[in-house]
């Protein structure tokens, strides 16, 4: 597959007022052994957006996560959080994190854990308001461990508010939650920012980013394939797929038919992925000698696993996601 | 959807002092240990039953024993017994949290890892004074165990102060050990332990292949010390060896552990 970088230039400095971005990846690489997760990731985030992380499983998103917070170290590149080392933006309460799992104590209640979260920072939200805006005020006085997991991860979320960070970052948040629970979470999310925050989750359901973040950053193999609002992301998926047998095809000369956006050759098979595709088909059967040709529509859902998946040209293996 | 440029606000942010240690973490952390009914078995109940069953047994309680009576050297022996497996385990509760992930949680906090360190052996004190309170205080009610009023603040101050030695061995097993069911094991071997220092049994009763061996356990040096204020001050500088040898190696290997463990990969 051709890879489409769709890089819609997002300037450094937007306001020009000298504000830090909120996240400033320049060059990221990271690897465990022989195995490299993340390969060469340039992020900016300016403060307000919400942008989704999205790609699947094994991708680099969580190792680009864990950079942008400071529980690893870059092989190679630079990382910047509103300007700062990730360590002392973290310490200064300016990001918080809602992890996938783990990360509570069975034997607090969820009003203890909230209390004792608060208590690092030099500066925290009240308890019972973080409590509130999470949603579970009634349950204060329970045992983490005998909260659902939707629950725990509301805790997660209340813990996240409480610095007032000015960037949250949610990891795979709404894993292993039921339909009502995952809407009610992003509910919450949502609400919270409304009020201005930065926010960056990572996702593998195309739907999920679609519908909560301004931006979608598509991801594959530790590399960004496509970055831009949701209707751009979806642009990408739009039109259909030209497929014909064509010996000795060029594809330079593919590439120039009006209304091709991508090309694809497999030895005597071309694919040619349009949003005319009637211009492409009555190309291919008039001036060429192409036969065998199909046409077939790419749903959003299948725009993202081409997108995103690992095909047949690549000979590099699956970079696995490490924690 | 805010799509607008936000200015945040950074200069208004500063970090916390004491890497994050403060008063209220540590109130947390004790009423955790103190909710675990395992643990207070171990570290109070089960001290005082000892002492009960052990310290007034009528055919040697009341024999003379230095500046008191056996009775107040076998609550000695108990409290120390019931110090140590408290601060053990206020050590190795960072295995538990490790293993639930809250470690890590931590480290998205200001939190620095030296005052978490502080905090969890600060946690193993304050249970281990709980320990030494209870037997001494069981001990008291009874009656029977005697000893001049200073000896009684002296030996529990000793044994209190050097349960310090076992919140560090805690710590090493609870970085070493990667369990949830960490003090099962580590309640075994502070037996074999206390039997090594001669809590239990006086060591001159073993033979004489064992009472060398049992010289060298990690608990004999500071047993010999904390009975030393009541048997009569015949100070070895070979039990001082023994407690700072073992600290060495108890902290030491925290501290590698640990090292490793919060080591940004």
């Amino acid at each position: 597959m051709t890879v489409t970088n769709v890089d819609y230039g997002r300037p450094r400095d937007p306001a020009g007022s000298g504000t830090p971005q909120a996240v400033d990846l320049r060059g990221v690489h990271k690897s465990f052994g022989s195995v490299q997760a993340v390969r060469g990731i340039d992020l900016d985030i300016t403060p307000g957006e919400i942008v989704a992380f999205l790609g699947p499983n094994g991708a680099g998103k969580t190792s680009t996560i864990d950079i942008i917070l400071g529980l690893s170290r870059p092989t190679a590149g630079e990382v910047a959080v509103f300007g700062m080392q990730p360590r002392q933006a973290i310490a200064r309460g300016l990001v918080s994190a809602v992890m996938q799992t783990g990360g509570l104590l069975k034997d607090l209640t969820v009003a203890e854990t909230a209390q004792y979260t608060a208590s690092l920072f030099a500066q925290s939200r009240p308890v019972a308001e973080v409590l509130k805006r999470a949603g579970i005020t009634a349950i204060a006085d329970r045992k983490v461990g005998k909260c659902s997991g939707g629950e725990q991860q509301r805790l997660r979320f209340a813990m996240a508010l409480l610095s007032d960070p000015e960037l949250l970052v949610l990891d795979e948040p709404t894993t292993g939650m039921d339909v009502e629970g995952r809407r009610g979470f992003w509910a919450a999310i949502r609400e919270d920012a409304a009020k201005g925050r930065t926010v960056l989750f990572a996702t593998h359901y195309l739907e999920e980013a679609d519908d909560y973040a301004d931006r979608i950053i598509l991801v594959r193999q530790g590399q960004i394939v496509a970055d831009g609002t949701g209707a751009e992301i979806k642009a990408l998926a739009a039109g259909r797929t030209v497929r014909a047998t064509l010996p000795g095809a060029d594809e330079a000369t593919l590439r120039g038919i009006a209304g091709a956006d991508s090309v694809e050759v497999r030895g005597d098979t071309v694919l040619v992925h349009a949003t005319d595709s009637d211009a492409v088909a009555r190309y291919l059967l008039t001036s060429t000698p192409a036969r065998d040709l199909e046409i077939t529509t790419r749903g959003i859902e299948d725009a993202f696993i081409a997108l995103t998946s690992d095909d047949a040209d690549t000979t590099t293996k699956t970079t696995g996601e490490s924690r | 959807m805010s799509t607008s440029v936000a200015t945040p606000d950074l200069t208004g942010r500063r970090a916390p002092g004491l890497g994050g240690f403060n008063i209220t973490v540590l109130r947390l952390e004790v009423r955790r240990l103190l909710r675990n009914r395992r643990t207070v078995l171990f570290t109070m109940v089960l001290p005082v039953v000892f002492f009960l069953i052990f310290g007034l047994n009528k055919q040697y309680a009341n024999d003379r024993a230095g500046h008191g009576n056996v009775s107040a050297f076998i609550m000695i022996s108990m409290a120390l017994y019931g110090a140590i497996l408290a601060t053990t385990s206020g050590g190795a509760m960072v295995s538990i949290e490790r293993a639930a992930g809250w470690s890590r949680q931590l480290r998205l906090t200001p939190l620095s890892p030296a005052a978490y360190i502080a905090i969890k052996m600060l946690t193993a004190l304050v249970l281990g004074l709980g320990s030494v309170v209870a037997v001494y205080a069981v001990g008291a009610l009874t009656g029977k165990p005697s000893m001049p009023g200073y000896l009684w603040l002296v030996t529990g101050l000793c044994v209190w102060v050097g349960s310090l030695l076992f919140a560090a061995f805690g710590l090493f097993m609870g970085y070493l050990l990667p369990t949830e069911n960490v003090m099962q094991i580590l309640s075994f071997a502070l037996l074999l332990f206390s039997f090594g220092g001669g809590l239990f049994i006086p060591l001159s009763q073993f033979p004489h292949v064992l009472q060398t061996i049992a010289q060298y356990t990690p608990l004999y040096g500071l047993n010999q010390i904390v009975h030393d204020p009541l048997t009569g001050g015949r100070f070895h500088v070979a039990w001082l060896a023994n407690v700072l040898v073992w600290l060495a190696i108890f902290a030491g290997g925290a501290a590698w552990r640990f090292r490793k463990d919060t080591a940004r990969v």
